[in-house]
């Protein structure tokens, strides 16, 4: 017997130009005792849906269509009602335990302010129920934490509050909504615990919405796909993740990233550009081509970084060791990887290699010359063409008051300052359609693209100096799972055909696993081992490296 | 993505500046009200038909005239005259030319000086970030009107008897000009620390390209919109600036009065009952402020990214 229905659901957002419909026709149902997985890329309506259901649509969207049945109750027949249920009967968590609890008071009298609101409790006995509930989400010391304020609990134990707040009114529906997206991957463990955990001893509904398709493998019993605010698919998770029926979750599947094996391309079902050219990479005639030399090109040693948080003292007291004493080498042509989880020092790291920032400490060498030494500008022009560097996140990485052309322009024109204006423009051409662009897209501006094709861009400014060494700092986290194919297929496309040398930054494993030759494994700013991928996955030496491969959703655990 | 191929003013029509404009009444009529103040102003030559600083159209015969739907009124002088006989639509329209001119250069000057500085500031941090902001909060604990008081003060003391009337206007564009900067510092420094902040900027240094061309080229038009903002609320406060200074006899000479000089003149008549001396030049300023501040409103409201 479902617990919560929703009929025909659909979501409309009246915008100036169009009427964008978020959710189309959506028929969910979802048990008592069972987790829902609503998975979709963003822009799917997967929260959509999740608000709708508690009636917390921003303007100008509406609920235009369907009902949505609590047990026997249609929530949605009076708007005003549902307020009750808000809370009380529907239990909410989301995805930034940072800023859904209120700063300014303690975790306590926030759970007592929420149960005295829909039950009818003295304050002593609300108290008593606060602790026991936070006992319940594993937070020790609950009587003593009770009177702390959130910004004395770490991101996990945060969210497990936030847990705790949503679970007082003893609710019957879950809707968790990214829980783990802010995460590491060891807390990410530990919360999807502790949520499957709940479901069984309290028998909730839970709907869990993510993106994470080794999330919904590990923890969900039943999985909803959605695409373009329509539902593509539903059904048991095994059945739904071994034997996809439609197209766009075969794609979807086949673009996660494995984490038991290395594969050599990420197979594509849908494109995001429509041209199927394969892999021609046009910049090939003007790259002055390096052999791969057996040498190594980057020479990390000894590198340390310290930030001092205080501006007037300048004792080392209060300062934060962000990079402590790592070395290691990259070979020419190679793939160097860099893992760790939030607050590792790793992009610290690649700031200092493409020096953004001076070392504290400790040498880079760069082909055999140390560049952290090097005063003169000119000097340094020199390295920095050689250097380049992509960003996480592709919205701020591009100067949105410029076109495209002129991104890409910049530095061709500086590097050689003798380029004719009709070579340039070849010349950019060549590079977009080297990163699967069309000729088109130089005279637009970056808000026309989407955050993949934004990346390409990215891509495209990054070659147009030919370095030898590419930094990418997690290219890929910001953007969704068939993106992060194209663009990794893409990556190996041009280091194979360039020769470029990367080091690429994550904290996604099985990523860098499809990736890299070689990874360094780091935590709070030291280097825990630095050994061969699959070494690394198959033997890991180091602790916490066993640790981090443990606790990793794995998308294969469906199979077993 | 279909709207690639779009003349100059089709792309302004399609924005969504133009969109939120068409919506708001407010940001409509006052920008039409500004409009048709702008445009007599400038051409006030062509739009009424006395020049009131021509000696040889004035007679004496005229002087105090009510406006022309009073009882004494004549109909060739609509708001009436002054003690001199001149007309008061053509004195005030002429005078608010002086008023936009002063309040215009004295905005840009201010705007130039404070952007550069506090985008240089903002960008290069450190000891000179420093000096440059503790020098705003100096200058603000100083009311703006003390301020231009003290430079024209100064500046009263420097220039020769002969030379000040011929130079007044420029110095009142620089003291208005001085006084107003440390507004405009404040905000392009907050805006570019945010914005050195974004991952363009690092691209554009792992590149290479110099740190001129960082600022001028990459912040500064990512700025340019709370700058604007507060240029155009600060155009009103200059303005008023003006017309403050110029009411206190330190602004322009009554020789070629602005509108705070005609409010002043027409003060002494204000108690003998020859109102519409002093009055219509006040009005007119109010209604020029409130327009500018409410075309201010909107845009402040409009290009607020958290707003949308």
């Amino acid at each position: 017997m479902s617990f919560l229905k929703i009929n025909n659901l659909s979501v409309d957002y009246k915008m100036r130009r169009e009427t964008v419909y978020a959710a189309k026709n959506i028929n969910i149902e979802v048990s008592k005792g069972e987790i829902l997985g609503l998975v979709g890329e963003s822009g799917s309506g997967k929260s959509t849906v999740g608000n709708a259901i508690i009636n917390l649509i921003d303007e100008p969207g509406k609920v235009s269509n369907g009902s949505i049945h609590l047990g026997e109750v249609n929530i949605h027949k009076d708007p005003e009602n549902i307020v009750k249920y808000r809370g009380k009967k529907i239990g909410l968590i989301f995805q930034d335990p940072q800023t859904s609890l209120n700063p300014i008071f303690t975790i306590g009298e926030q759970l007592i302010e929420t149960i005295q609101t829909h039950l009818n409790l003295s304050t002593i006995e609300a108290k008593n129920k606060a602790i026991n509930l936070l006992k319940e989400v594993g937070i020790k010391d609950a009587e003593i934490r009770f009177d702390n304020y959130p910004h004395q609990f770490s991101g996990g134990m945060r969210q497990r509050v936030v847990i705790s707040l949503a679970l007082c009114c003893e609710p019957e529906l879950l809707i968790a909504d990214e829980p783990t997206t802010a995460l590491d991957v060891s807390i990410q463990s530990q919360i999807l615990d502790l949520i499957k955990r709940l479901t069984k001893e309290r028998n909730l509904a839970v709907i869990l919405i993510t993106h994470d398709m080794g999330v919904i493998a590990e923890t969900t019993d039943r999985v909803a796909v959605m695409k373009n605010g329509n539902l593509v698919e539903i059904g048991p998770t095994k059945e739904i993740l071994t034997k996809p029926k439609e197209i766009y979750t075969k794609s979807l599947v086949s673009s996660v990233p494995p984490t038991n094996k290395k594969i050599e391309r990420f197979k594509i079902i849908e494109k995001e550009n429509k041209s199927q050219s394969e892999s021609n990479i046009k910049i090939l005639n003007r790259w002055t081509k390096k052999e791969i030399v057996n040498q190594d090109l980057v020479q990390v040693k000894n590198l340390s970084k310290t930030f001092d948080d205080n501006f007037f003292t300048e004792n080392t007291k209060n300062s934060v060791m962000a990079v402590d004493d790592v070395s290691f080498d990259i070979k020419e042509g190679q793939s160097f990887g860099l893992v760790g989880e939030s607050g590792s020092g790793k992009s610290t790291i690649a700031k200092m290699i493409v020096n953004l920032f001076r070392p504290s400490s400790g040498d880079i060498y760069f082909d055999n010359v140390c560049i952290t030494k090097i005063k003169n500008n000119k000097e340094m022009l020199k390295f920095r063409k050689q250097i380049q560097m992509i960003f996480q996140d592709p919205y701020s990485s591009l100067n949105g008051r410029l076109k495209v052309k002129d991104i890409v322009a910049e530095p061709i024109k500086l590097h050689n300052p003798s380029i004719t204006s009709k070579d340039i423009d070849s010349y950019i051409y060549d590079l977009l359609e080297s990163v699967e662009l069309t000729q088109q897209s130089a005279e637009r501006y970056p808000h026309e693209f989407s955050g993949g094709q934004r990346q390409r861009i990215s891509i495209a400014r990054a070659l147009a100096t030919q370095p030898r060494l590419l930094v990418c700092d997690e290219p890929t986290s910001a953007l969704d799972v068939s993106i992060q194919a194209q663009i990794l297929n893409l990556l190996k496309d041009l280091q194979e055909q360039l020769n470029l040398t990367i080091l690429f930054i994550s904290h996604d494993l099985p990523v860098v696993r499809q990736m890299c030759d070689k990874i360094a494994v780091l935590k709070n700013g030291q280097l825990c081992e630095v050994t061969n991928t699959e070494d690394l996955f198959i033997k890991p030496s180091h602790e916490y490296t066993k640790e981090l491969l443990r606790l990793m959703p794995k998308i294969e655990s469906i199979y077993s | 993505m279909d709207n690639k191929k779009l003349s100059w003013f089709g792309r302004v029509k399609d924005s969504d500046i133009y969109y939120s404009f068409i919506k708001s009444p407010t940001a409509i009529v006052s920008a039409v009200l500004l409009i048709i103040i702008f445009f007599c102003s400038f051409f006030v030559e062509f739009v009424v038909p006395y020049n009131p600083f021509d000696p040889s159209s004035l007679s004496l015969m005229d002087a105090f005239t009510p406006p022309s739907w009073t009882e004494d009124g004549l109909a060739k002088f609509i708001l009436g005259t002054d003690g001199q006989g001149r007309d008061m639509l053509s004195t005030i329209l002429y005078g608010s030319r002086i008023s936009l001119i002063v309040g215009f250069s004295a905005i840009i000057f201010s705007l130039l000086l404070g952007v550069s500085l506090g985008l240089t500031a903002g960008y290069f941090g450190g000891k000179y970030e420093m000096i440059i902001m503790r020098l705003t909060d100096v200058q603000l604990t100083v009311p703006s009107i003390l301020m231009a008081l003290l430079v024209d003060g100064i500046a009263r003391g420097i220039i020769s008897r002969e030379m000040h009337d011929e130079m007044a206007i420029y110095v009142l564009i620089f003291a208005i000009g001085i006084s107003e900067w440390p507004q405009f510092a404040r905000v392009s420094r907050a805006a570019t620390l945010v914005e050195k902040n974004k991952d363009y900027v690092s691209a554009s240094t792992i590149i290479g390209v110099s740190n001129i061309l960082i600022m001028f080229k990459h912040i500064l038009p990512n700025i340019m919109r709370p700058v604007l903002v507060i240029g155009t609320i600060g155009l009103a406060l200059a303005i008023l600036a003006e017309s403050t200074l110029s009411f206190l006899g330190v602004g322009v000479p009554p020789t070629t009065p602005s509108l705070g000089t005609l409010i002043r003149l027409g003060n002494d008549f204000l108690f003998s009952g020859e109102w519409w001396i002093t009055f219509f030049p006040a009005i007119f300023l109010v209604i020029l402020a409130f327009s500018i501040n409410l075309l201010g409103d909107w845009m402040r409201d409009t290009l607020n990214p958290k707003l949308n």
